[in-house]
């Protein structure tokens, strides 16, 4: 199964629970208090979700490490490649 | 082909001394070039691993193909071999190319413009023996791994489009587009004949095609160095084609 294959039905699963609970089909009727919670969830979820991904991004950017040591590390040992690659005769 | 008879190959393979080539597709990397096989030297050099390094040249018109020759001379034809192509073809038929007259047993492929440093090398080699892994794939985005020269916008990109690769592909491994990899010989030729996409979707591919054949895939972290000569570039168009590729993958893997 693709992975659209897999949102596809996850998403039709779901939202067909959501639709039996919040139109009250199959004789399923909530009392009234989840019933308020319910009919709306979907709009929680899609902003929980937005949350999560923003805050998840933005933390990872924030602590995306800089290898200013690994760059040093090149740098020094380009001039050293250089001056040993010249000695051994190679033509940059 | 079924795990078991995988699994089966693997075995018989152990007999022998494990050897590892290192593919370099180029163009126009004639600076960088010396560097790279310099290093690669002292590192295979200094942890005693057999290996070969496989310089593919796509007709670079900066003379790459001649400082090759020049360090085949330098470091013998047994450890340095050219197969340079006419022109620019993808990567994924450079892999082939190259491939084809590989004797190691492992492939390690590599940019050759020097984000890439060799020093990681050996822990992808023990990372691979600890695990038995079929892929061992560099990560920026574990541990101490990391980047030098990006501005916020780069890394918010990145983050971005990998969080939501993340969440669409779920893959089993945390760095999608990088191209430092360690692959058991057979399981890249098998797959490199499945991969169509170009670009950094290519490498995507591979480690998405990787999970769907149910191959074992460590990490190892490293620090990528943007390139120190030359340019990178990240434009609307990588983008645009990222997007798509993604979207490409999302739907038939």
């Amino acid at each position: 199964m693709t992975k659209l294959a897999e949102w596809l039905l996850s998403l039709s699963f779901l939202g067909g629970v959501w639709v039996t609970l919040t139109f009250g089909l199959l004789g399923v009727a909530l009392p009234r208090a989840c019933w308020e919670v319910v009919w709306p969830l979907p709009i929680y979820l899609l902003v929980v979700f937005g949350c999560y991904s923003l805050a998840t991004v933005g933390y990872r950017v924030a602590t995306f490490n800089d290898c200013e040591e690994a760059a040093r590390e090149l740098q020094a040992q380009i001039q050293e490649a250089r001056g040993d690659l010249t000695r051994r005769g190679l033509r940059f | 082909m079924s795990a078991v008879s995988r699994r089966g190959k693997i075995r018989g393979d152990e007999g022998r001394r494990d050897k590892y080539s290192v593919l370099l597709p180029t163009y126009n990397e004639r600076e960088n070039l010396p560097l790279i096989v310099w290093l690669l030297v002292k590192y295979f050099g200094e942890s005693g691993y057999d290996y070969e390094i496989i310089i593919i040249d796509d007709g670079s018109p900066d003379g790459t193909l001649e400082v090759a020759q020049q360090l085949q001379r330098i470091y013998s034809s047994d450890k340095i071999l050219l197969r340079p192509r006419e022109k620019k073809l993808g990567l994924g038929t450079a892999y082939i190319h190259g491939m084809q007259h590989a004797s190691g047993n492992f492939i390690i492929i590599m940019d050759a413009d020097l984000s890439h440093h060799p020093k990681f090398i050996p822990e992808f080699i023990s990372k691979q023996k600890e695990g038995d892994f079929d892929v061992v794939s560099g990560t920026r985005y574990l541990g101490d791994g990391g980047v030098y020269g990006w501005d916020l916008k780069r890394k918010l990109i990145s983050r971005g489009a990998n969080f939501l690769s993340q969440v669409l592909l779920r893959p089993g491994a945390s760095d999608l587009t990088g191209s430092f990899r360690l692959y058991k010989k057979e399981v890249l030729q098998k797959l490199v004949e499945h991969c169509v996409s170009k670009g950094y979707v290519f490498q995507m591919e591979m480690i998405v095609r990787a999970r769907q054949f149910k191959y074992t895939i460590g990490e190892v972290p490293i620090s990528f160095v943007d390139r120190v000569y030359g340019e990178s570039k990240l434009g609307g168009n990588e983008i645009v084609s990222f997007l798509k590729g993604l979207l490409t993958l999302f739907a038939t893997t």
